[in-house]
């Protein structure tokens, strides 16, 4: 049976705009991609991400359907960019903080205890600092922008039509799927902003390879090494909705934190600081609403990477069969 | 009952409102618990421009007495002004004082204290301190205006429990009409049972429940050791004796016993 072809805006270029414009034009969609900003990524939260694919350290607070999308999400980001990294994850703590690693091992699962000398031999640049180890080694990550333009240029290739400083449907539309994140906040009165605060750095002496995470009661922080000496450390997270510049609090936090990961970091130099909202409903979840031929996927939180492939598909599968996966899809925003 | 300033609650926990995985989960362990009161972090960053307003409304949706904190303030005059920005926030004129001295064990300053509880009480804040089990900063507190002490159990976050119980037996001897209210250090349901039979009049918890692996359920299980710990404190407790003394009465049993003689 031949699949019916749709004429399809996605609004919002983000990580979500990005994966459902790749995912419906490989399906034969026709597919206009547009965005409010004129040049790509501008106003996205998305380049702010940490852009770990934390399918298991992220268990500490999220829900099992994280879980589950964040699998597939993995499996895609495999198939597509070249530039995932699936090496795991390390979560370390220091020896006053033991109870943490203990509770972190508790919420979580898909690791192993590392002890001091396996610690050493994965990750030399970690010596023998740590109380001890967990190590998640399905977890898989990225640097956000890189990815982020390739997945552009995969879509582009695909078909998708980018119209930038646009916030119009195209004309002769079948549907829109609004992937504005906080954008769409007037539509949807729970969406609130959850601010992230990132630093990246560029260091010749630290030799980490995969994400670290310091789990640390109030400063707990990760550090993930993209490439060209590159490390990015975050992750604040605080109920505002405020964007723009780091406050000096969270930077005397983050920095101090990294500096306890790995002295090598005090001779970094400081590359970006700055601020993204992340978008969020009260649960935390991630929900596809669709209302008459507009679809709003949102409220990926803090696993826009990790869940947007997925969920990318999941749009992709409702418009052609009106299947409606019940753990993600709500009638009424302000359900549950 | 429990009453605070003037207003009187059913229940005797308190909640923080912070490190829960979702704001949807905050409000099932808010309801587990039966809580009345929620105290809300203020930062200065969420109070700009009313950034902060997605997380406060889901707060004043939970249909609790919001008592704003003063969490993270190094002086008295950063309190000072976190309080004020917190009355015109949440229109009310009740604060948890808190001023932290060290950044390590978050050990409230009690000069700071002291002196920002003052301040704020002559302008017509009605202030709940979170200070140590310290006799006398109690009672300056209590003379700078303060009808509610919050001693520590132990260093906030840290879920050890009660570890200076004769200062609090004191504390709470010294000041019989003055509402205390634990506030940090619990970790286990018997923690605050402990002081409920004490006698301290309610507890304040966030990292015990908020981080346990199902906060709504561990919410639901303070709540009923601190009611369980109110009761046994009216019912009069025991003394506890230095050797056994039965409960049934032994006058007529022989007290040797035969078959224990062969």
């Amino acid at each position: 049976m031949a699949r019916r072809s749709y004429a399809i805006g996605v609004r919002g270029a983000g990580v979500v705009g990005l994966w459902q414009a790749l995912v419906l034009a490989r399906r034969g969609h026709a597919v206009t991609l547009y965005e409010q900003s004129a040049q790509p990524f501008a106003e996205s939260c998305s380049v702010y991400a940490g852009a770990m694919l934390a399918l298991r350290c992220e268990e500490d607070n999220a829900e099992p359907v994280i879980n589950e999308l964040g699998k597939r999400g993995i499996a895609l980001w495999r198939e597509t960019y070249p530039g995932t990294a699936v090496n795991g994850t390390i979560a370390v703590a220091l020896g006053r903080d033991r109870a943490e690693l203990d509770r972190f091992a508790r919420m979580t699962g898909g690791h192993r205890r590392l002890s001091a000398a396996e610690l050493v031999a994965l990750e030399p640049g970690l010596g023998d600092r740590f109380a001890g180890a967990l190590f998640f080694a399905e977890e898989a990550h990225l640097a956000p922008e890189p990815a982020l333009r390739f997945v552009l240029d995969r879509a582009q290739a695909e078909g998708v039509r980018l119209r930038l400083g646009a916030s119009e449907a195209p004309e002769g539309a079948d549907l829109v799927i609004d992937c504005r994140g906080l954008g769409a906040k007037d539509d949807l009165p729970n969406l609130r902003g959850v601010r992230g605060e990132r630093i990246v750095v560029k260091s010749r002496d630290v030799t980490l390879t995969r994400p670290v995470r310091l789990l640390h009661p109030r400063f707990p922080l990760y550090v993930v090494p993209w490439s060209d000496g590159l490390y990015m450390i975050g992750a604040t997270v605080i109920e505002s909705e405020e964007t723009g510049a780091i406050t000096l609090r969270s930077a005397l936090d983050l920095l101090s934190a990294a500096y306890a990961v790995d002295p090598a970091f005090a001779e970094a130099e400081i590359v970006r600081q700055g601020a993204g909202a992340r978008p969020a409903f009260p649960d935390n979840r991630p929900r596809i609403i669709a209302r008459n031929g507009y679809i709003y996927v949102n409220g990926l939180y803090r696993n826009g990477f990790l869940l947007a492939p997925a969920l990318a598909e999941l749009v992709a599968d409702y418009v052609e069969t009106g299947a409606k996966d019940p753990e993600v899809f709500v009638e009424d925003p302000a359900q549950r | 009952m429990l009453t605070l300033y003037g207003k009187s609650f059913n229940s005797r926990l308190l909640l923080g409102t912070a490190q829960y995985p979702s704001p949807s989960s905050l409000k099932q362990a808010v309801e587990a618990a039966g809580a009345e009161i929620v105290t809300v972090a203020l930062r200065r960053e969420s109070s700009r421009a009313r950034t902060g307003q997605g997380f406060w409304t889901l707060i004043e949706e939970l249909g609790c007495k919001v008592l704003p904190n003063t969490a993270g303030c190094r002086t008295a005059k950063e309190a000072i002004a976190t309080a004020k920005m917190a009355r015109e926030l949440f229109g009310t004129d009740w604060v948890k004082l808190e001023v932290i001295a060290n950044d390590d064990t978050l050990q409230p300053d009690l000069f700071g204290l002291v002196e920002a509880a003052a301040a704020l009480a002559g302008e017509g804040f009605e202030v709940l301190p979170y200070t140590t089990e310290d006799l006398s900063a109690a009672e300056r507190l209590v003379a700078a205006g303060c009808t509610v002490l919050m001693p520590w159990a132990a260093p906030i976050g840290s879920a050890r429990g009660l570890i200076n119980k004769d200062a609090l037996k004191t504390l709470r001897a010294y000041f019989p009409d003055i509402p205390l209210i634990i506030d940090a250090g619990i970790g286990a349901p018997s923690h605050a049972a402990e002081v409920m039979e004490m006698g301290y009049d309610g507890v304040l918890l966030n990292t015990a429940v908020a981080k346990a692996t199902d906060p709504v359920k561990m919410a639901a299980a303070f709540a009923k050791a601190i009611a369980a710990g109110r009761l046994a404190f009216e019912a009069g407790l025991i003394e506890p004796r230095d050797m056994a003394s039965p409960s049934t009465p032994v006058a007529g049993t022989p007290f040797f016993k035969i078959d224990q003689a062969s």
